[in-house]
């Protein structure tokens, strides 16, 4: 069963906190050694979801596997094989590195523990600090050593929840190389985050909103899946025209982007129609291919009709 | 499959965990030997139920030879410190109403006089009676100094007088600690009550903490088992309730003179089960509790029944029955009554037996509640 080409495959996961339903019904696989984005507004139970898959939740319903274990049964064996960052830093900030390490190394019982804690101090260039206590740590390195720790054992799954949050553009670049040089080797990384940067160097994305599964796929079949049409706009006084664009029929999104409007909707006769009603010289209009964002911003609109 | 099984491994890597973390948390670190000392000095210091070198006036109206013999007999009891010497009734009243003096002894005018014709002087002792436990012991230590204070000085023809020197014959038979020296009594029973103190306070904060810095998920989510967790975190703690427990005897042998009568490795082998039934306790409490604060509160609302009903603040036998039963249940209850026996009486291991059973049974209902409510999940 291990064998089998899928790291997670899951059906039905569906998780309820009182009354309310968290997750609703998800159906989920991902390939081994592939990196799987996961997005979706806060609260739209992507941390719930992770927390079923590596084992510290019990789902309500649904079945399905991780690494080839039940997710509801074998959560024990889970746990062995699967590394699961946090979202908060969750390491001892009075232990040192080397400490916190050590301690994780121990609990997993991985073999030659000193060589495998050295290893990995190394891969993450953290020797030089390795003495530092945890809790002196700024967010970037204290990113590394949660990385370091749960990769500690050989995981053949990492679960990484928004592992970038708070971390400058410098060290968020470094972690996805990292990243990606794993899956590389072979390892299965399942990945939430909020930066569409980084939704555009997963291998697959999906995208949740209010517990439901709105969209998957590769950032391509998303993009093709939502059928959006754009139009972009620059020129004087946005403000004023994006007023003057919303609410007109076809018009779905009007987002202002720095200098630029970005103008959205499903059914692309319409929205012609609508822009050349309110399309004057002053302004240069362009139809453009939707970004990853605009499809976002309109699968997070039509869910906060559908389920809020 | 080992996942699924207790491993030793895993324990360890508790245990060297919880040691380091103590180690960096000085203050916590330096409190629990601190507190130990504090209530050494408190209890063994300031807290005496046998009051002595109470201050006391005299006013002595014969200055003969036998009243200086009754005077200096006083002062060698222990009991009364001659603070003053009051010339008038009025003036004796005074003291006692300003509470400047405990007692006044007033020695009569014909004191001499009466005592060689064999008439029996009256020695009157006003007392300040608003606290009787203070004045209680003093008060018996007269009598028996009435009746054997002119011994030495009735010889030769007065020797018949001395017969009639006693009106009754108060003798007091105690065990064991014959002086009644409270420090005797008290010492040995602040080892339960500190031992309980820190231990259920320290671990009752152990499980809560990691779930309050979010180092909780982490751990759940590594293989460790729920019994590796409580027992991880125990052991450490048992190594620092025996520097505790050292400390104590310590200072029971060398600043109160308390006797040793027994085994002292008898003492520290028992002394296992009740350290650990207390860091178990302190264990289930932290898998109740939502927070530190919560945490704290349970442990104090266990603490003072252990301190109150225990028999270390009052005699257990005066108790209540119901405050019996309370107290029955107390590990702490049990482990005074180890303590106090072997220092005290020699007791062996056949004599403490009885005690050790209702510490065991403690111990394995407090860890089994601890294992289950410890969540291996965050459901």
């Amino acid at each position: 069963m291990s064998g089998s080409d899928y790291a997670i495959d899951v059906t039905g996961v569906t998780k309820r906190f009182g009354d309310k339903t968290v997750v609703n019904a998800i159906d989920l696989r991902v390939r081994r050694g592939e990196i799987y984005g996961f997005l979706g507004p806060n609260g739209s139970g992507k941390t719930t979801f992770i927390r079923m898959l590596c084992g510290l939740l019990t789902p309500d319903a649904g079945t399905g596997t991780c690494l080839g274990y039940d997710v509801r049964a074998q959560q024990a064996e889970i746990k062995r094989h699967v590394g699961y960052m946090t979202q908060k830093f969750s390491y001892y900030e009075d232990l040192s590195i080397r400490e916190n390490l050590d301690f994780i190394a121990r609990l997993y019982d991985v073999p030659d523990r000193r060589a495998a804690v050295q290893h990995s101090l190394e891969r993450l260039g953290l020797v030089n600090r390795s003495h530092q206590l945890a809790g002196e740590l700024s967010g970037g390195w204290k990113q590394r050593v949660a990385l370091a720790a749960c990769l500690i054992h050989q995981p053949q799954l990492l679960l990484l929840d928004e592992p970038t949050a708070g971390v400058d553009p410098k060290a968020r670049r470094e972690f996805w190389d990292e990243i990606h040089r794993l899956a590389a080797d072979g390892l299965t990384v399942l990945i939430t985050t909020h930066y569409m940067d980084e939704a555009e160097r997963c291998h697959r994305l999906a995208y949740l909103a209010y517990g439901n599964l709105l969209a998957h796929g590769t950032l391509v079949e998303v993009l093709a899946s939502a059928r959006l049409t754009t139009w972009t706009v620059t020129g004087p006084d946005l403000l004023a025209l994006a007023d003057s664009l919303r609410g007109r029929d076809g018009v779905e999104q009007v987002v202002a982007f720095g200098m630029t409007l970005h103008v959205s909707g499903r059914d692309a006769a319409k929205l012609d129609a609508a822009v050349a009603a309110v399309r004057s010289p002053r302004h240069e209009w362009r139809k453009t291919a939707s970004s990853l964002e605009d499809v976002f911003i309109g699968l997070m609109d039509q869910a906060k009709d559908n389920f809020a | 499959m080992s996942a699924r099984r207790f491993t030793f491994h895993r324990l360890w890597a508790m245990v060297l965990k919880e040691f380091i973390q103590m180690k960096r948390d000085r203050v916590t670190f330096g409190m629990m030997v601190g507190i130990p000392l504090m209530q050494l000095m408190l209890f063994g210091f300031a807290i005496n139920s046998d009051p002595k070198h109470l201050p006391t006036a005299i006013r002595a109206a014969d200055q003969g030879p036998f009243a200086r013999t009754l005077v200096a007999a006083l002062r060698t009891s222990g009991y009364f410190t001659l603070v003053k010497e009051a010339s008038t009734e009025a003036e004796a009243r005074q003291l006692l109403q300003l509470g400047e003096v405990q007692f006044v002894i007033n020695i009569p005018e014909d004191f001499s006089r009466r005592l060689l014709r064999g008439e029996k002087p009256t020695v009157l002792i006003e007392a300040d009676a608003s606290d009787p436990s203070a004045t209680g012991p003093a008060v018996s230590a007269l009598r028996a100094i009435a009746d054997h204070v002119f011994d030495r000085d009735l010889t030769g023809p007065l020797a018949p007088l001395r017969a009639k020197a006693g009106p009754v014959d108060f003798q007091l038979h105690a065990h064991y600690n014959p002086e009644n020296i409270t420090q005797y009594n008290v010492v040995p029973g602040l080892m339960g009550v500190v031992l309980t103190m820190t231990m259920v306070v320290i671990t009752a904060l152990a499980i809560t903490r990691e779930r309050e810095r979010g180092t909780m998920e982490n751990l759940l989510a590594t293989p460790v088992r729920p019994f590796e967790v409580m027992v991880g975190k125990i052991l450490p703690y048992i190594a620092v309730g025996y520097i505790q427990v050292t400390l104590i005897l310590l200072a029971a042998r060398f600043i109160f003179g308390v006797p040793m009568v027994g085994n002292l490795v008898l003492l520290y082998a028992v002394s296992l089960l009740f350290i650990a039934a207390n860091l178990a306790v302190g264990i289930t409490f932290s898998t109740l509790a939502k927070n530190q604060l919560q945490a704290v509160q349970m442990a104090f609302f266990f603490f003072l029944p252990s301190i109150l009903l225990s028999g270390f603040m009052f005699p257990f036998r005066g108790m209540p029955e119901w405050a019996q039963w309370v107290g029955s249940v107390l590990p702490n209850t049990h482990f005074l009554r180890i303590v106090r026996g072997i220092l005290l009486k020699g007791n062996g291991l056949a004599e403490i037996t009885p005690e050790l059973w209702p510490l065991l049974a403690f111990l394995v209902v407090a860890m089994t509640i601890g294992v289950k409510r410890y969540r291996q999940t965050l459901d």
